[in-house]
């Protein structure tokens, strides 16, 4: 299943400075990680060693959190967009 | 030498104090949005840690702007929070959390209630470097 997975800015430099990449896979952890075959360091940024999402990241599929789905287990169907965002948070 | 200025219309800026002064004693936070280098809305959103000294944007909020931007081919220019009791300077926990490397990070403190201070900052990779404004 390929999707469209929107980068942020943060993490551009990571994909050669693209707003948004293709991605394919059954799910969107498979996804992320034919990102990852490509261009390698860039799961770490998006995931923790221990397999979730970082705390600070969301990962939205069609405007949906994953998190509130089946997080990294979530099926991808083709066409598919794909955002990943940072937080906006402090003190 | 070119000197960067983050230019902004007076009426965001009083926008942002009105907010604040709103929240408090809680921290406001919203987003600036335009064209590159031209600040053209201004979004409150709700600070989902309803705290003094903490701040954050639910991520589905911040998508949804996202998305507005996107057909407009808009980008998130800044984003803004007070400090309500400290000044307008970025908290080791903004400097921690910052990962928008291209965006602003505005500071309104309402340290002294009367006078209220704007200061705007890149936060990249725990570094700080300030902005300075334009208010037109
Ligand atoms: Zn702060």
């Amino acid at each position: 299943m390929a999707a469209e997975v929107r980068i942020p800015s943060l993490l551009r430099g990571q994909v050669g400075g693209s707003r948004s990449i293709q991605a394919s896979g059954p799910t969107v952890g498979h996804a992320l990680d034919d990102i990852e075959a490509r261009f390698p360091g860039f799961k770490e940024r998006v995931i923790d060693p221990n397999g979730t999402i970082k705390q600070f990241v969301s990962i939205f599929i069609n405007g949906e959190d994953v998190r509130y789905i089946q997080s990294l287990d979530t099926p991808l169907q083709d066409g598919d967009q794909v955002s990943i965002l940072p937080a906006v948070a402090g003190g | 030498m070119v000197v960067a200025l983050f230019r902004i219309e007076d009426h965001f800026v009083q926008e942002m104090v009105a907010h604040s002064r709103e929240e408090a004693p809680n921290e406001c936070c919203g987003i600036l949005a335009g064209p590159p280098g031209q600040v053209a809305a201004l979004y409150r959103t709700v600070n989902t840690s309803a705290s003094p000294v903490r701040y954050s944007i639910e991520p589905k909020e911040i998508l949804r702007i996202a998305q507005e931007l996107e057909e407009k081919d808009w980008e998130m220019l800044a984003f803004y929070h007070s400090h309500t009791h400290s000044h307008a300077y970025p908290s080791a926990t903004d400097i921690q959390l910052a990962f928008w490397p291209d965006s602003l990070y505005l500071i309104v403190s309402l340290a002294d209630p009367q006078q209220p201070v704007i200061r705007g900052f890149y936060l990249r990779d725990g570094q700080v470097a300030e902005e300075e404004m334009e208010i037109v």
